[in-house]
């Protein structure tokens, strides 16, 4: 059962060969007997779950059972759940219990999709391994000594391991695909807008963007189906028609044109990861496929950019901690002041600090225009490249992550050279576009390649057909890591 | 362009974030190499680029002026570090 698709699991549910209660036992045992060693969730509330199942198995009974109905899924600890720590993996929030719904979390129960448990992350999702959270690190179930991405790391290493058959994530710079890459699952960052924020812990708004994390793209386009939708409780939220995400999958890619960018092909990609990319190329051309080079030549500056937004984004939205309404109070304070910066001083981690430190400087009197302004100008120039590129293609395909997954401790020490582990993926959330990663390959290591995939707006449909037409060919998508029980 | 100590210093203050010497001294010299990264975006000339503050260029929608949300004082204080009598606890700001 622990390689079945959504489909399958759906369809043993809908038979009667398997309840929701057993389903979610069996996901709950596995937890259980690896989680110590992958460190994948921060909580875990098997009389929780099982209470969700027990409703879906009724909601089931009474003949009233969605699609998914009782298909447990994992939430990243972004997502505030009711009744349900919410930590962020923050210390900030290590005694947060929630007490409403994100609307990603609603919906997922309106679907009578079982909460497995919330799984770890990098503090307030500011990381590209894992390792910045309070919760300790995530190992990558493909090799206990590499990181397994950031900053939906649990997600991507509980669906990797088969401790989830789905799990939700976030993406504000990468943190859905470079984990789904680094740990060899299939992800979707869909267009900004798309999925509502409401209740998800904001990091940089204009660019956080919620989606699936799957075993592969017909599973991904299954969840899609249930997070998408407008919510009005969300200002950025989009109205739009209802779509079927899964309708295009069996199309064939005859006549399909693949934009390669040039400035995605040149020094920077490991020699495995090339390997790797090149051979998908050449599998999508023998499915019918064109391939055209384009370019995008702002996508150097993607990087700088983005460390100045998000972090501008983040100074102001993680104000809102401050000892006062919940989460973490220093014990000891002589006034006011003195308990917001002992508070934030204890509650923070060193990289969300750095971040708000950042983010504080560039909005602060005198240097707007030179870093903000100059930041935003070029967001536009980076839209504008892909813009252009999508006048030649119909989705755009390069390497995900630039390396496999690095080993644990290898990049701490300066934030550089991990915030330079996002250089392939940043640009796709300055332009507010779609996005995935699918897994094409292993490294001379042994560990996941991730294929990216880039889609114009609203483009998903087309993204998941193109992504699960290269499933339907290949088979890296179905290979397990091995783990000890 | 290179931060101080001092520099840090009056920046955590900004954030509300006390910083011990060390920490400063240490978040100084990761800080300039970050801003490194970051000034490579001066190279470029964009007079006449409209900033882009939004990935979609949508306005924000109004709403009825109604009552939408209960009163759920008492859930939202249970999670609070201190409350008295439905009040949020503070130290004392004025005199």
């Amino acid at each position: 059962m622990l390689n079945h698709s959504l489909r399958q699991l759906a369809s043993l549910l809908a038979e009667g060969k398997a309840s929701s209660v057993e389903l979610c036992t069996d996901y709950l045992d596995r937890i259980e007997a690896l989680n110590r060693q992958l460190n994948a969730f921060i909580t875990v509330d098997r009389a929780k779950t099982l209470l969700e199942a027990r409703a879906a198995d009724a909601r089931r009974a009474q003949g009233e059972a969605g699609p998914l109905t009782g298909i447990p899924v994992a939430h990243k600890d972004i997502f505030c759940a009711e009744g349900w720590l919410t930590t962020c993996g923050s210390k900030m929030l290590a005694n947060f219990v929630s007490p409403y719904d994100a609307h990603i979390i609603s919906r997922f129960k309106a679907a009578g999709m079982p909460c497995l448990g919330k799984t770890n992350m990098d503090e307030f999702a500011m990381g590209s391994s894992n390792e910045t959270s309070y919760f300790g690190p995530v190992k990558n179930p493909w090799d206990l000594k590499a990181v397994p991405g950031g900053s939906s790391g649990g997600a991507a290493a509980c669906v990797a391991a088969r401790l989830a058959p789905a799990a939700t994530g976030t993406d504000t710079g990468g943190s859905i695909r470079q984990p789904a890459a680094l740990c060899g699952i299939t992800g979707l960052k869909p267009t900004y807008g798309v999925c509502s924020r409401y209740g998800m812990i904001a990091f940089a708004s204009s660019l956080d963007q919620a989606g699936p994390m799957a075993l592969s793209a017909e599973d991904c386009a299954l969840l899609m189906n249930v997070m998408a939708g407008f919510d009005e409780r969300d200002s950025t939220s989009l109205q739009r028609a209802a779509e079927d995400y899964a309708r295009d999958l069996d199309k064939p890619l005859t006549g399909l044109k693949i934009g390669l960018p040039r400035e995605f092909f040149g020094q920077g990609m490991a020699p495995d990861v090339a390997r790797a990319v090149e051979a998908a190329i050449a599998e999508y051309r023998k499915l019918g496929a064109q391939t055209v080079e384009v370019s995008l030549p702002n996508m150097h500056l993607s990087v700088p950019v983005y460390y100045v937004l998000a972090p501008a984004e983040a100074s102001s939205n993680l104000s809102r901690f401050d000892g006062v309404r919940y989460g973490h109070r220093a014990a000891d304070y002589s006034d006011l002041t003195d308990m917001y910066e002992r508070t934030r001083a204890e509650g923070f981690g060193a990289e969300v600090k750095r971040r708000i430190l950042i983010g504080t400087y560039v909005l602060s009197h005198g240097y707007y225009d030179a870093y903000y302004l100059q930041a935003q100008k070029l967001r536009r120039l980076i839209a504008r490249d892909f813009a252009e590129a999508f006048q030649q293609c119909d989705v755009i395909l390069g390497p995900t992550a630039p390396t496999t997954a690095f080993d644990l401790g290898a990049k701490n020490a300066d934030p550089v050279q991990m915030y330079l582990s996002d250089i392939y993926t940043i640009a796709v959330n300055l332009a507010g576009l779609p996005g995935m990663s699918l897994p094409c390959g292993f490294g001379d290591d042994g560990r996941p390649i991730g294929l990216q995939l880039i889609g114009n707006y609203f483009a998903e449909a087309r993204m998941l057909n193109v992504a699960h037409q290269y499933q339907l060919a290949t088979d890296w998508h179905t290979r397990q890591p091995r783990l000890g029980g | 362009m290179s931060l101080s100590p001092e520099d840090i210093q009056r920046i955590a203050r900004l954030a509300r974030i006390r910083l011990t010497e060390a920490e400063a001294a240490q978040t100084g010299a990761q800080l300039n190499g970050i801003f490194r990264l970051i000034e490579q975006m001066q190279a470029v000339d964009t007079t006449g680029v409209a900033p882009m503050a939004h990935a979609q260029e949508v306005y924000q929608r109004l709403r009825a002026d109604a009552v939408t949300e209960p009163n759920r004082r008492e859930l939202f204080q249970a999670i609070a570090p201190q409350t008295e009598a439905g009040l949020y606890l503070v130290p004392k700001v004025i005199e």
